[in-house]
């Protein structure tokens, strides 16, 4: 009797093995990137050396951010388990390199989408995440208040490896102001630099201000110039070359920004199933196959809302609460007066 | 000669792993980069590299090519590693005789100097140099003037520049007092050698030194005015110093950080290059009448030079090596400008690293050449 039971059990395993292959899709098959995920079992996800609101790591080591949650999405879709990632803290200078390389599967550190970036050295952008434009930060007693009171001689900290150094340059030329950049490899010795005075204006991406004001010895002191002088539209990259990976992590985004947009939330997405909206409906799962065509089951993206939360819910927790940047600006919905707007998921 | 079958297949066969390994990685990044879209090229360096750099020993802005700016880091690197190398020697000679003084506290200082300083992490030291040296050093507006014309404030040391005119006949004439010491020297060494006169060479140096320039001021027609840096208001709290010669407290710390470093590696090499010369040479030249510099000078140091050279050569090329951690602390080294900035905006990862390899090694090997040049030269010569 034992021994049937032994044999039973195995020949369920077999099938269940055999199972498992077979529903292995097409598209499963022919991303490389999500197999490999799969067999880890983490999302390599490669993100900043720590920018509070994007991505940071408290002192046990727990990642926090909107640019992490692209990432936790991504590991709720395809391993059903937002907490399996693998965080790989990046400088702007190896960020690329490592995607490339094939070190990192998602690069989601507030990098911005450029034409040069997407089409000249292997990498595709897959959407953004958030809506931003280089600033400047001063003293509040300098007596700047715009850039405007900017003179010849002026010295500017910031970031190697950005577009940032190149915004800047086209900045100080068309004004006709010579300045002295100062450029560091690391954010963090940036704001050192900057705090101890070495330099008269911090000058990066603004929402990278706001979250470095916090870090500032005394944040009160320093206050960002209203101006912002560049397009900066900061989002996940993919390496190229592997379309349904791109379309997964395009996706996980995009179904937490429509999320929003229908008022699914993490704590009501299970009850939205029997909503009489179809559009909400294929959101959670409950109606259409829209998951088989990445080679993922049809609760993708009821995870990714349940586990993460939609776009408003991640914004609320890690760039309002803190606040860094209360007010969302254009990182608003379309339909509530900002620019998210994505494509629908059907 | 016979062909050694035995010899030869090893070696043979070490060559071929090496071309494969080679061979195989150069074709993986290939294959990979042709799969991602990546273009292998150099065509990058002569495009326009939009960035500028903030400090340059050449013309340059963003409007020049990458190539232009690969040479402003170059020359910036070696800049930071002369400067390093000489104030390395200097420090590292005084603390290596100092270490071996019969003065209790001369000893037991420079002991402490060297077994703190080479115990530290270099980059930790950078940090320190840089960020505690720099927050206390006060703003531009708050500076005190050294002798009314040096201002060492937080944004640089600013200096007095040189206005020249007829450099060139200025030049000439310390050419020409160059010349004439070295034909001075030699006929001395010579009358020394034939005759036993001495001819006091020192003297008639300094004497060359001072007149010859000094003449070309006279009627040479070259004068020297100076340019005093003047504090200028940027904004109610912010001031820069204008005119003159600004050094960036990148560079000063840097320099500050690999020389003190490094000198500490070569004060150990001085020290046993001094102590590895036999007592008996000492007592032997102190017996046939030679006073104690003599003795320095014609005895111990020719022979502790062949035991300090091999070393210190190392520590030179280290300290070069090291320069690259200026990145950490934005001085615009080669690695940060070219290796950094300019490999993110090209993403031409592969062609740069091995341009940035390629010249590290051959700023390693120029070193090396020369330093063996003058180990050669001073090594014992077989007559």
């Amino acid at each position: 009797m034992f021994k049937i039971v032994k044999q039973l059990t195995s020949l369920v395993a077999v099938f269940a093995v055999l199972f498992a292959f077979t529903t292995e899709t097409m598209a499963a098959k022919k991303s490389k990137t999500l197999k490999n995920t799969q067999k880890k079992g983490f999302v390599r996800c490669g993100v900043s050396q720590g920018l509070p609101g994007f991505s940071n790591a408290d002192a046990a080591g727990n990642w926090t951010g909107v640019d992490v949650d692209v990432c936790r999405a991504v590991a709720a879709a395809v391993l059903g388990d937002a907490s399996k990632v693998k965080f790989t803290p990046l400088s702007a200078k190896e960020r690329f390199t490592a995607l490339t390389s094939g070190e990192i599967d998602v690069l989601s550190r507030n990098t911005t989408w450029t034409l040069s970036r997407d089409a000249d050295i292997g990498l595709t952008f897959v959407g953004v995440n958030f809506y931003d434009g280089q600033g400047f930060m001063v003293r509040k007693n300098s007596g700047i208040n715009s850039v405007n009171d900017f003179k010849d001689g002026i010295s500017a900290c910031t970031n190697i490896g950005t577009t940032t150094e190149l915004n800047m340059r086209d900045f100080f030329n068309s004004k006709g102001i010579s300045y002295e950049p100062v450029a560091f490899e690391k954010a963090d010795e940036v704001v050192a630099a900057y705090d101890a005075g070495r330099c008269d204006t911090y000058t990066t991406d603004k929402s990278g201000l706001a979250a470095q004001r916090t870090k500032m010895s005394n944040p009160d002191d320093h206050m960002v110039l209203p101006e912002t002088i560049s397009k900066e539209p900061l989002g996940p990259v993919v390496r190229q070359g592997d379309a349904v990976w791109e379309d997964i992590v395009r996706w996980s985004l995009n179904t937490m920004i429509e999320a929003e947009e229908y008022g699914i939330t993490s704590a009501n997405a299970d009850m939205m199933k029997t909503s009489d909206n179809p559009a909400i409906k294929r959101l959670v799962g409950a109606e259409g196959e829209l998951g088989a065509a990445f080679g993922l089951d049809n609760e993708w993206s009821l995870r990714i809302i349940k586990q993460v939360g939609n776009y408003g819910e991640s914004y609320e927790r890690n760039i309002a609460a803190p606040g860094i940047l209360p007010d969302r600006g254009p990182n608003q919905l379309w339909t509530k007066g900002g620019i998210l707007y994505v494509p629908p998921a059907r | 000669m016979k062909f050694n079958i035995k010899k030869i297949a090893p070696q043979l066969l070490t060559l071929l792993f090496v071309i494969l390994v080679f061979g195989f990685f150069s074709y993986n990044a290939q294959l990979n980069m042709e799969n991602r879209g990546i273009d292998f090229g150099y065509g990058f360096l002569s495009q326009e590299s939009s960035f500028d750099v903030q400090f340059s020993l050449i013309e340059y802005d963003g409007s020049h090519s990458y190539f232009r700016a690969y040479l402003v880091g170059l020359l910036n690197t070696i800049l930071v590693s002369v400067i390093g190398i000489i104030l390395a020697t200097i420090i590292g000679v005084i603390v290596g005789i100092a270490r071996l003084s019969s003065n209790y506290l001369i000893k037991n200082t420079a002991a402490f100097y060297v077994e703190f300083f080479r115990n530290i992490p270099l980059l930790l030291q950078i940090f320190f140099w840089y960020f505690a040296a720099l927050r206390a050093l006060p703003l531009p507006q708050d500076t005190e003037s050294i002798m009314g014309v040096f201002y060492l404030t937080i944004k640089g040391l600013f200096i007095p520049a040189f206005i020249w005119e007829n450099f060139n006949i200025f030049l000439y004439s310390l050419i020409a007092a160059a010349v004439s010491i070295v034909v001075i020297k030699n006929y001395a060494r010579r009358k020394q050698e034939n005759e036993g006169k001495q001819i006091p060479v020192f003297l008639i140096s300094i004497g060359l030194l001072l007149i010859l320039p000094l003449l070309s001021f006279l009627i040479g027609g070259v004068s020297l005015s100076f340019e005093i840096p003047v504090l200028k208001k940027l904004a109610k709290t912010s001031y820069i110093y204008e005119g003159g010669v600004g050094i960036p407290p990148e560079l000063i710390a840097l320099t500050l950080a690999l020389s003190l470093y490094t000198a500490t590696f070569i004060a150990e090499c001085v020290r046993a290059g001094i102590q590895g010369v036999g007592k008996g040479q000492k007592e032997a030249a102190a017996s046939i009448g030679l006073n104690p510099n003599q003795i320095l000078k014609l005895v111990v140091m020719p022979q502790a030079l062949r035991i300090i050279i091999p070393p210190t050569t190392n520590q030179y090329l280290n300290l070069t090596k090291n320069s690259s951690l200026a990145a950490a602390i934005a001085y615009p080294d080669l690695v940060l400008v070219f290796a950094g900035t300019a490999l993110m905006q090209t993403g031409k990862a592969i062609e740069i690293v091995s341009i940035t390899m390629l010249t590290y090694l051959s700023l390693s090997l120029s070193i090396s050449v020369l330093m063996n040049w003058y180990n050669k030269k001073i090594a014992i010569k077989e007559k």
